[in-house]
């Protein structure tokens, strides 16, 4: 397995040193080239469980293998995009896009290198410009170009489309698609919307909360681009709601048991 | 109405009201000298070169102090910025000491090094070191999470993490400082020459009063309130504007 995720387990300790555990037992086996979607509620750790692959966030427990060996820090593999666009906004396009490579090429090489990924998003025309000027899509494409441009195994990516509109959010899908099926990266893709996981991935993790747990494996086998295949869409949709139905109930419970509590 | 007309006529209704009050004699000159005197010795004191060369005397000792202040006050930030030890030490007595005004320093100054400008230079550095050390502290301490959490995924750690995000990320208060510093550093100075020797401008006020040369004085008082404004609102103030901009603030 590429990325091989075993018994992880995470918890936090709060002002009381009571743990709350947001993450236990995940077991989750992920092949080279995959496009995998890891779908819940919020609060059901699907962040954490990213931030850990990342090597941002450090587990309790359990190990997480990415080609065989162990993920203990960030690496140059795994490149990631968050909801925010996190561009530095002090250079401009270009160099945000350069920063990943300056220590390891000349400045002529990265310059190109750069300009490769940012002709992938469609943004040759922006290059001198500074992240304030752009708008958020824009941002966002920025950013997927900034992960792609240190050519990692992996593309780690957090919402990155949470915070768009529908119109931009359609569009950064297709290319984003696109984008997969040109360069074969493994994609773990981290969302709650369920259309958008099914839209995008060859597999769907749907998680479940309190604690965070792998409820169903879910493989999606339609041909793509799948907008010409509605009806099987919202077969599966329907298939993973009543998953999530259960989840979702048990937030609100867990809510309203806390308000008549007080 | 445009602001710039509203200042105008503000400005002009003021002088007219100081001018008109000095010649119904509803004060003595000592007291007040009208604003035509004033300019009269402005103008005298530019034209014979007096002013200027306080002037130039006055900005030499202001800018190698502030320089000095700058990169003290950068690296007293930086250090307690990513020092734990360093911040419940040095920090805590930073605080003490930027609410003591800087020209309480003075007569050390003069014991340690004598009365002349090294004195007044020592008084402008630390007028401006610890508001630089406590902005640069907090913009360190303020830089987004994200930021670094996206330059480690790119593989950055360390020195290279401080360099290349870490310390662009804080400029916004890095400016803030610097002006603030300029700020405190500009009083500094004019308390520090009223106290010793010249050339400078708060040299030359004192030296008026000595004489009673009121229209000299506010001439001085005037040129020291146009530079503070001029310097902070048309270099300082577009600055701070220009980066926050751009930094998304």
């Amino acid at each position: 397995m590429f990325i091989s995720i075993n018994q992880l387990n995470k918890h936090f300790l709060d002002k009381n040193q009571h743990a709350s555990i947001v993450l236990k037992d995940i077991d989750l086996q992920i092949e080279k080239g995959e496009f995998v979607s890891i779908l819940g509620p919020s609060g059901c750790g699907k962040s954490t469980l990213l931030s850990i692959v990342a090597g941002l966030t450090e587990a309790t427990g359990g190990e997480i293998l990415v080609d065989g060996k162990e993920v203990k820090k960030p690496g140059k593999d795994r490149g990631m995009v968050f909801q925010e666009a996190a561009l530095f906004p002090w250079i401009n396009v270009l160099e945000n896009v350069m920063f990943p490579l300056k220590k390891e090429m000349s400045k002529k090489q990265a310059n190109e290198q750069a300009k490769t990924y940012l002709k992938m998003v469609q943004l040759t025309n922006y290059l001198d410009h500074y992240p304030h000027e752009l708008s958020g899509g824009m941002q966002q494409r920025v950013a997927i170009a900034r992960a792609l441009a240190m050519d990692p195994e992996i593309l780690l990516m957090d919402e990155p489309f949470g915070a768009l509109d529908e119109q931009t959010r359609t569009r950064l899908h297709r290319q984003l698609e696109d984008i997969w099926i040109e360069t074969k990266k493994t994609v773990l893709f981290v969302t709650h919307s369920i259309s958008e996981s099914i839209k995008l991935s060859d597999r769907i993790i749907v998680m479940g909360t309190q604690p965070g747990t792998v409820l169903t494996d879910i493989k999606i086998d339609l041909p793509r681009p799948r907008d010409h295949h509605k009806e099987e869409m919202l077969k599966i949709e329907d298939h993973i709601m009543s998953y999530l139905k259960k989840e979702i109930d048990k937030v609100v419970s867990e809510e309203l048991n806390h308000e008549t509590n007080l | 109405m445009k602001p710039i007309y509203k200042r105008l006529i503000f400005f002009a209704i003021l002088l007219g009201i100081w001018e008109l009050g000095g010649q119904i004699g509803l004060w003595a000159e000592i007291i007040l000298p009208p604003p035509t005197k004033v300019f009269t010795s402005l103008y005298v004191g530019i034209t014979d070169m007096t002013l200027v060369y306080d002037l130039i005397a006055s900005f030499r000792r202001l800018i190698i102090g502030l320089v000095i202040a700058l990169v003290i006050g950068t690296s007293i930030g930086v250090l307690i910025a990513k020092s734990k030890t360093a911040d419940d030490t040095i920090g805590s007595m930073l605080l003490a000491f930027q609410s003591v005004p800087s020209i309480v320093w003075l007569p050390l100054a003069i014991m340690w090094f004598g009365l002349n400008e090294q004195a007044v230079i020592f008084v402008v550095i630390l007028g401006g070191t610890f508001v630089m050390a406590i902005n640069v502290r907090t913009g360190i301490k303020n830089v987004s999470p994200l930021y670094i959490k996206a330059a480690q995924t790119m593989g950055s750690s360390g020195i290279d993490l401080f360099i290349r995000v870490i310390f662009p990320a804080s400029i916004p208060h890095l400016v803030t400082g610097s002006r603030l510093a300029w700020a405190f550093a500009w009083r500094a100075l004019i308390a520090g020459e009223l106290l010793t020797t010249g050339p400078g401008l708060g040299y030359t006020l004192s030296y008026a009063s000595d004489f009673g040369n009121m229209s000299l004085v506010i001439g001085v008082m005037i040129i020291i309130g146009v530079i503070g404004a001029f310097v902070d609102q048309l270099i300082f103030q577009r600055i701070e504007k220009s980066v926050a901009r751009r930094w998304g603030l």
